[in-house]
């Protein structure tokens, strides 16, 4: 059983999706996350473990190789490519109640900026990580945040954006969400961005990358 | 060039653009059309500030990203108008760059084919040509592959020039990849390969790690002509603003080194300007 998670986590850091998968090189022909998860669930591993043991290490492993600067986006896609497979499988028992995830995260790129490389990598790597994450897109306007976190109390909201020209949509996006809906943590993230800007606009938390996202909420839902 | 001679590029397009009213969230290629005029100005301070050649106000002009302003349609006249603007500042004597962008959408997510690629980056290389571009540069490119695409198509569909450079960032080991991983080496052998004429870097952290990558680059070939548009480092923000940090002089004190480096073609990319432009002609007349 142990050993399924090992294999599942193993598929996760290196964004083996599937057995018909040839990426990455070093593990075709095996199993992938799609087919381990369900192998999982079968011989009747616990939703919650293959969530916290299986697909959290792996994700957490790459997104400390990103940070690091050991591997780079194409990898994290890869990964987070297999996570979703994995999850996939997991709804089912998210909606049940069977497992839990660590809380909801909304995020979305802001308004008058069409990019979301960047947004789509971050929302991936948090669910992977056992959040619940709800993707509004890209050119998000306050109105459609302040609905979201209305809909989904105490969730965390994360705004993107990756030009210099859009940053500044950020502070009062932050703003309108904090009037609204006071207490609501905003963080941050994009090319453009930083600590200084953070404190300068008002939001709680700037991440340089993924995981640091990731450890921000780890904290803030402890 | 072939003389040995360094060009004068020109500098930022999107941070002008806004400074002349441009709303976050406007198409800025629509301009091209409806302000004519101001895209004029801009291609023209930078003729006045002593360019050897100006870009074209079509980065984001692809199918792609127009489609975001729902103006997939209008490809074409969009591009074209914007070749025709830079072509009458630059008059006979100096070069247009016909610019084009990446796409925003992902291969390996397989959000976009190859063949969608080619197929945007051949309609607006052709329609840049169509309104007078003498190259087309092919710019801020992370995906190798999205950038030899790009690359093919406007070599294949045009006879344009084709210039391609890509935004690398230093890596905490020092040294430097783009987004996607790509080594300034390993753009260096698959651009060449694929046809580009000139290729280089541009966007980026400011002019400092130009200098890195341009060694890079010339440490696998000696001969490829490299272009470099540096931004005026990273953008700092104040009161509402967006401002950035590098001034003219910093610029152009870095110039002798770049071209010592091996770097051919020097301008500038975001929040760069005419005065940045102008120390740079400066510097490189005297050299």
């Amino acid at each position: 059983m142990n050993d399924l998670l090992t294999k599942l986590s193993d598929c996760i850091e290196f964004g083996k999706i599937n057995l018909a998968s040839p990426y990455p090189p070093q593990m075709k022909g095996q199993d992938g996350a799609d087919e381990i998860t369900r192998l999982a669930l079968e011989t009747g591993v616990n939703p919650q473990d293959i969530l916290s043991k299986g697909l959290m290490p792996g994700m957490e492993r790459i997104g400390i190789k990103f940070r690091e600067n050991r591997v780079f986006v194409p990898q994290v896609l890869m990964s987070a490519k297999a996570m979703s497979t994995a999850m996939l499988h997991l709804k089912p028992h998210f909606l049940s109640g069977a497992a839990k995830q660590k809380g909801t995260f909304i995020i979305g790129t802001v308004l008058g900026d069409l990019h979301d490389i960047g947004k789509n990598l971050v929302g991936m790597m948090v669910e992977g990580n056992g959040y619940k994450v709800i993707d509004l897109g890209t050119d998000v306007s306050s109105e459609k945040f302040i609905a979201a976190v209305k809909e989904n109390p105490n969730a965390v909201i994360g705004l993107s954006a990756l030009l210099t020209t859009t940053m500044v949509n950020m502070e009062k996006i932050t703003k309108d969400i904090k009037d609204a809906v006071p207490g609501t943590l905003v963080t941050i993230g994009g090319a453009p961005v930083n600590n200084d800007f953070c404190s300068k606009i008002g939001a709680d938390n700037y991440s340089a990358d993924p995981q640091g996202l990731v450890e921000y909420l780890n904290v803030k839902f402890a | 060039m072939q003389k040995g001679r360094v060009l004068v590029s020109d500098g930022a397009w999107g941070t002008f653009l806004q400074k002349k009213g441009l709303h976050p969230g406007e198409c800025p290629e629509q301009w091209n059309v409806t302000r004519p005029n101001d895209v004029f100005d801009i291609a023209q301070s930078y003729i006045e500030a002593g360019s050897d050649m100006i870009e074209t106000n079509s980065f984001g002009g692809n199918y792609f990203k127009l489609k975001g302003y729902g103006l997939q349609d209008q490809v074409f006249e969009l591009n074209k108008a914007a070749a025709e603007i830079s072509r009458k500042a630059a008059g006979a004597e100096k070069f247009v760059l016909g610019s084009v962008g990446p796409t925003g959408k992902l291969l390996m997510m397989e959000e976009v084919t190859e063949i969608e690629l080619y197929n945007a980056f051949k309609e607006q290389s052709i329609a840049l040509e169509a309104g007078g571009a003498d190259a087309i540069v092919i710019e801020t490119m992370t995906d190798l592959e999205e950038a030899r695409i790009a690359v093919k198509a406007a070599k294949e569909n045009t006879n344009c020039e084709v210039i391609c450079t890509m935004t690398f960032d230093k890596i905490l080991g020092g040294e430097y990849r783009t987004m996607m991983g790509i080594s300034p080496a390993e753009m260096t052998e698959t651009l060449v390969e694929a046809g580009a004429a000139i290729i280089g870097a541009n966007c980026g952290n400011g002019i400092a790690d130009m200098i890195g990558i341009v060694k890079e680059i010339r440490k696998v070939n000696a001969l490829i002509p490299i272009l470099i548009h540096a931004n005026a480092g990273m953008p700092q923000y104040c009161d509402g603003e967006t401002t950035f940090p590098e001034t003219p002089s910093d610029m152009a004190g870095r110039v002798k080194e770049i071209i010592n480096a091996g770097a051919n073609i020097i301008g500038g990319c975001c929040g760069t300007t005419p005065d940045h432009i102008c120390e740079v002609h400066q510097i490189v007349k005297s050299l």
